[in-house]
């Protein structure tokens, strides 16, 4: 744990901060436009070297740097990776540059203006995202996540559709709301440790030196628990917690909206994974079951409200709260296979309901709607787009041969062979699978299959080559992790053994308890 | 007899920045009368020019600690660091004030002297060790406020506020007195270590003096309580807040909390801090501190939501904010916590300074010429107009909900450290929960800026001075933000001067 020199992960971290402060400089649109592009695209190759630095059968973070923060509390710049955060960074750097491209046709930005503005934001949350996920100081880890919500904010409430501002604030207090009791919970736990140094704080806790007391699910240590877990339930969202996520994503513009499912939802997971779980493993072990079998309902509950739906972005959004139920049951069943899946099912997410995105903004840029009704045998125009956006949807369902399957069987091993779930909990988000193919085809049936009813829909203008820049590295890595999982369960492998390895005897001890 | 002290022993020496400024508004009394009346301006900057000088001179005492005046007036780090925020708080104002002045049609040079005389109260406050002196430097600090409020008479409401402030600060500095009277009653002293030791002394569960003592501090509490604006003592707020000339607000709302808190938290930590009723619990005074400070944020942040008009919103945000440094004052009473919550304090105060005169000034930008134009609605599309102003504005509001990477998150997770330090829970959970009711009021102002498809207030008070001090504002809340141990740093190596 040395600290010499500059980390790579310090640079990834600020090269988007590089690109925002350049672009405080610019005038002319195209240069705004193709800086911020460049600067993602950048911080993208980058996070590969990262990836290719990394060493994945070593447990424990790697390329730590450590500067000094607030020596009085005790937080400092704590900046490192580990397989978790190695995934989730890469994940957030492939998206960015998606999102951005995407935005270079969108409508609404040549109405509404604010060019810079706009890539300005793009980049700034890109740099608090990362930093979120690179971050094992808590304190600096909240700020970054906390951060995070001012300039999604502002791309919901300033380039949004007709109800942006009541989406915007709704976005903002209920995050916020959640977030700001995990605070009081970090404060708490940093005191008692005399460090916010996540690493400090686990060995602390594997040694006995830092108890916090359990005794039962209404004991301190649950009660922290349960301050984290609120904090991360809301940003994930699960159920009953997820009123704010159809709002946000229908009236985000849709770059937004794909930076929300795609990585920002993702800070809810991660930080259940990295700290929740692990910080109070007697808590989540003994709330386990509860949190499962709200993830449950969350699965099936989105999928059900899914199918509901006229509007496609409103279906899509439906989608990811059952999806992310997924997440959440891997990550409580505290098997190896669960948590490897839960996290490799975070990235599939991203990827999927990234595109699914990326496929309804594409479709609104061309008809200015979302309604269900008003498309209708588009494959018959855009062939080409039809099939992209096919394996983009059998992604997004689970068909084996696609990403989606892996991380969700994984998941569902995991769930089944779990001492602390098992069999039940498997057999009901099965369920979810099954409904979830439902929904997915009866979107793609109405919007791609039959006759064109609708007249507008003969003169589609094709695809753009900018939007198959944009497709295609979706479509490609897709059907990659679905073939190919194992350098992605490999990364994340030294990482995932090492975190349940540490959680498996409080199994054991809650299970003793009277 | 009567011994004559000579002036070695006065040990001024310490005082000299607090000092210079109060000589510096005297001579500049006289100074005023000899420059035109069409470049008031100069007066400004010669103002402006003291308070620079009484700031290098803090720098050189601040590490100093020792007694002046016969212990009447004390230096140490904590009456460094409120100096600090004193001074830039009042050199800020005094430049914010330049154009606007002009504007209204209320440029005076009393204006300026009086700004220099209340600074110099609120500096004799905060290291103040008697109250005797705590009492003359409220009434320093006081007096020229109640002239400022008023200073745009004839107006109506500028008249109000300034005999409301009057009125009811008289009666505060009544309570105070009364209260400074009981505690010499049941200690003999007037002096703040003094007091502290013969508390220590007594064996207070069978004295009697100690119903003199419990009633004689919250009576102090009462007189400081209604300089602070906290509830119940609050009520004056927002009328005074809402008629004085907005520079003058500005001023008061950081200042006056400053020199406040200042002499509260020297009183409970230096005077009081072993006065508890049983053995071994925590100080007698705590429990009221700490159900004050939960009925002020509640209350604050509740009323400020159904508020239309900017100054009004800020001057009950302005209560809220009060009550969560009252939540450090609390956290002082538990054994051991006093230097971290006074660290607390002093942190949340300096963030909360830059801030708050930050949204005070794009408010002055934003105002007409007649003093209308701080409604809400007036900030619509500013975004538009304003970019700039707007961004900075957006920052301010941020800052004073507590989002992280601004001064005001860095406040609030001191002082809600030193809360929960204290083990005063619940009242750690209501400060939360009141910010995210904070976050409601403060972001609509954003909204309206951003999101609202209005033309745009092309603000005309946005003058260069004004602007400068915005962004000054502006920096300081982000540096804290992102550095906050250029702060912390400061409060390092014990803030109370022990003093046997």
């Amino acid at each position: 744990m040395e600290n010499t020199g500059l980390s790579l992960v310090t640079v990834v971290l600020f090269l988007p901060m590089v690109g925002f402060t350049i672009l405080l400089f610019l005038r002319n649109s195209e240069q705004i436009k193709w800086t911020a592009f460049g600067t993602s695209i950048v911080t993208f190759v980058a996070s590969l070297l990262l990836w290719a630095g990394f060493d994945g059968n070593q447990p424990g973070l790697q390329m730590v740097q450590q500067w000094e923060f607030l020596p009085q509390v005790g937080a400092s710049f704590y900046l490192a990776i580990d397989g978790l955060s190695l995934l989730l960074v890469i994940l957030t750097t492939f998206i960015m540059p998606l999102a951005i491209l995407s935005s270079f046709r969108a409508h609404v930005l040549h109405e509404r203006g604010r060019e810079k503005l706009y890539y300005m934001l793009m980049l700034l949350l890109e740099w608090a995202m990362i930093g979120a996920f690179v971050a094992h100081d808590l304190i600096v880890f909240f700020i970054f996540f906390e951060f995070t919500l001012v300039p999604m904010f502002f791309l919901i409430g300033i380039w949004g559709a007709e109800n942006r501002m009541y989406a915007a604030i709704k976005f903002y207090l209920y995050t916020l709301a959640g977030s700001i009791l995990m605070l009081l919970a970090i404060l708490y736990v940093g005191n008692a440790a005399g460090t916010f140094s996540t690493p400090a704080i686990m060995v602390m806790i594997q040694s006995g030196e830092l108890v916090i007391p359990f005794d039962g699910i209404f004991s301190p240590q649950s009660f922290l628990f349960l301050g984290f877990f609120i904090g991360f339930a809301v940003k994930v969202p699960i159920w009953p917690l997820h009123s704010w996520l159809p709002d946000a994503h229908v009236q985000a513009p849709t770059a937004g909206s794909v930076i929300l499912a795609g990585v920002l939802l993702k800070l809810g997971t991660y930080g259940l994974a990295r700290f929740a779980i692990p910080l109070f493993p007697e808590a989540a072990v003994a709330w386990a079951p509860v949190v499962a079998v709200l993830a449950i309902i969350g699965i099936i509950y989105g999928a059900w409200v899914s199918y509901a739906q006229t509007d496609v972005k409103k279906l899509v959004a439906y989608s990811s709260i059952s999806h992310l139920g997924f997440v959440v049951l891997g990550l409580f069943s505290m098997t190896t296979a669960g948590y490897q899946g839960a996290i490799l099912q975070m990235v599939n997410h991203g990827i999927s309901t990234g595109g699914l995105f990326l496929l309804v903004g594409m479709l609104y840029e061309r008809r200015h709607t979302k309604a269900l009704d008003a498309f209708g045998g588009i494959w018959k125009v855009m062939p080409i787009f039809g099939g992209l956006s096919l394996i983009i949807t059998l992604s997004s369902m689970g068909l084996p041969g696609l990403n989606g399957f892996v991380g969700e069987f994984t998941i569902l091993m995991g769930t089944f062979g779990s001492d602390v779930l098992g069999f039940f909990f498997a057999l009901f988000a099965t369920l979810g699978i099954i409904l979830a193919a439902i929904y997915m085809l009866y979107m793609f049936q109405k919007v791609f299959m039959g006759d064109v009813t609708h007249d507008e829909n003969n003169h589609l203008e094709p695809l753009h080559w900018q939007e198959y820049a944009v497709l295609i590295p979706v479509v490609a890595l897709a059907i990659i992790i679905g073939i190919q999982p194992a350098p992605f369960f490999a990364t994340m492998g030294a990482t995932v053994t090492d975190v349940v390895a540490k959680i498996a005897p409080f199994i054991t001890s809650v299970a003793q308890l009277p | 007899m009567l011994q004559i002290p000579t002036l070695e022993s006065l040990n001024m020496g310490v005082a000299i920045p607090a000092l210079s400024v109060a000589v510096w508004a005297c001579v500049l009394l006289v100074i005023d009368l000899f420059i035109p009346k069409e470049q008031k301006s100069r007066t400004a900057w010669l103002a402006a020019g003291g308070l620079v000088f009484a700031f290098i001179a803090n720098l050189f005492t601040f590490n100093t600690s020792g007694d002046a005046f016969l212990g009447l007036f004390v230096a140490d780090r904590f009456g460094g660091f409120m100096n600090l925020i004193i001074l830039v708080t009042g050199f800020i104002s005094i430049v914010m004030s330049i154009d606007y002045l002009k504007r209204i049609g209320i440029e005076k040079g009393e204006y300026y002297t009086l700004m220099l005389f209340t600074i110099s109260g609120m500096m004799f406050m905060v290291s103040a060790n008697d109250l005797i002196v705590i009492f003359v430097a409220l009434e320093l600090l006081s007096i020229p406020l109640y002239v400022l409020s008023a200073f745009r008479a004839p107006d109506v409401k500028s008249e109000e506020s300034g005999m409301k402030y009057f009125i009811l600060g008289a009666f505060a500095s009544a309570f105070f007195v009364y209260g400074a009277a009981l505690v010499y009653g049941a200690t003999g002293t007037t002096n703040l270590p003094q007091i502290f030791q013969t508390i220590s002394g007594l064996d207070l569960s069978q004295n009697s003096n100690v119903l003199l003592l419990l009633l004689g501090s919250g009576l102090v509490l009462v007189g400081l309580g209604f300089k602070v604006a906290v509830v119940p003592f609050h009520a004056w707020t927002p009328d005074v807040y809402e008629g004085a000339p907005t520079s003058v607000t500005a001023f008061m709302s950081v200042g006056a909390k400053a020199g406040g808190f200042g002499a509260l938290l020297r009183i409970m930590i230096v005077g009081l801090p072993s006065f508890v009723l049983i053995e071994g619990a925590n100080a007698a005074w705590q429990q009221v501190m700490w159900i004050i400070a939960a009925a002020t944020v509640i209350l604050g942040n509740f009323v400020a939501i159904a508020q239309t008009n900017v100054k009004r919103l800020l001057a009950y945000s302005s209560i809220a904010h009060a009550g969560y440094i009252l939540m450090a004052v609390a956290a002082a009473g538990t054994a051991g916590v006093g230097e971290a919550a006074a660290t607390a304090a002093l942190i949340y105060l300096l963030a909360y300074a830059f801030t708050n005169l930050g949204a005070f000034a794009v408010a002055m930008a934003v105002e007409k010429d007649d003093g209308t134009g701080t409604n809400i609605e007036d900030f619509d599309g500013l975004a538009k107009s304003r970019p700039i102003l707007a961004v900075m504005m957006t920052g301010f509001m941020l800052s004073l909900t507590g989002i992280p990477l601004t001064s005001g998150f860095m406040g609030k997770l001191f002082v809600f450290q030193a809360t929960l330090d204290a083990g005063l829970v619940p009242l750690a959970v209501i400060g939360v929960l009141t910010s995210i009711v904070s976050a409601f009021y403060y972001v609509r102002i954003v909204l309206n800026m951003y999101f609202k498809e209005a033309p745009g207030d092309e603000a005309k008070g946005a003058t260069p001075y004004l602007n400068w001090a915005i962004y000054a504002a502006f920096a300081a809340t982000l540096l804290l933000g992102i550095l906050p141990a250029i702060a912390t740093g400061l409060t390092e190596g014990g803030l109370f001067a022990v003093i046997p």
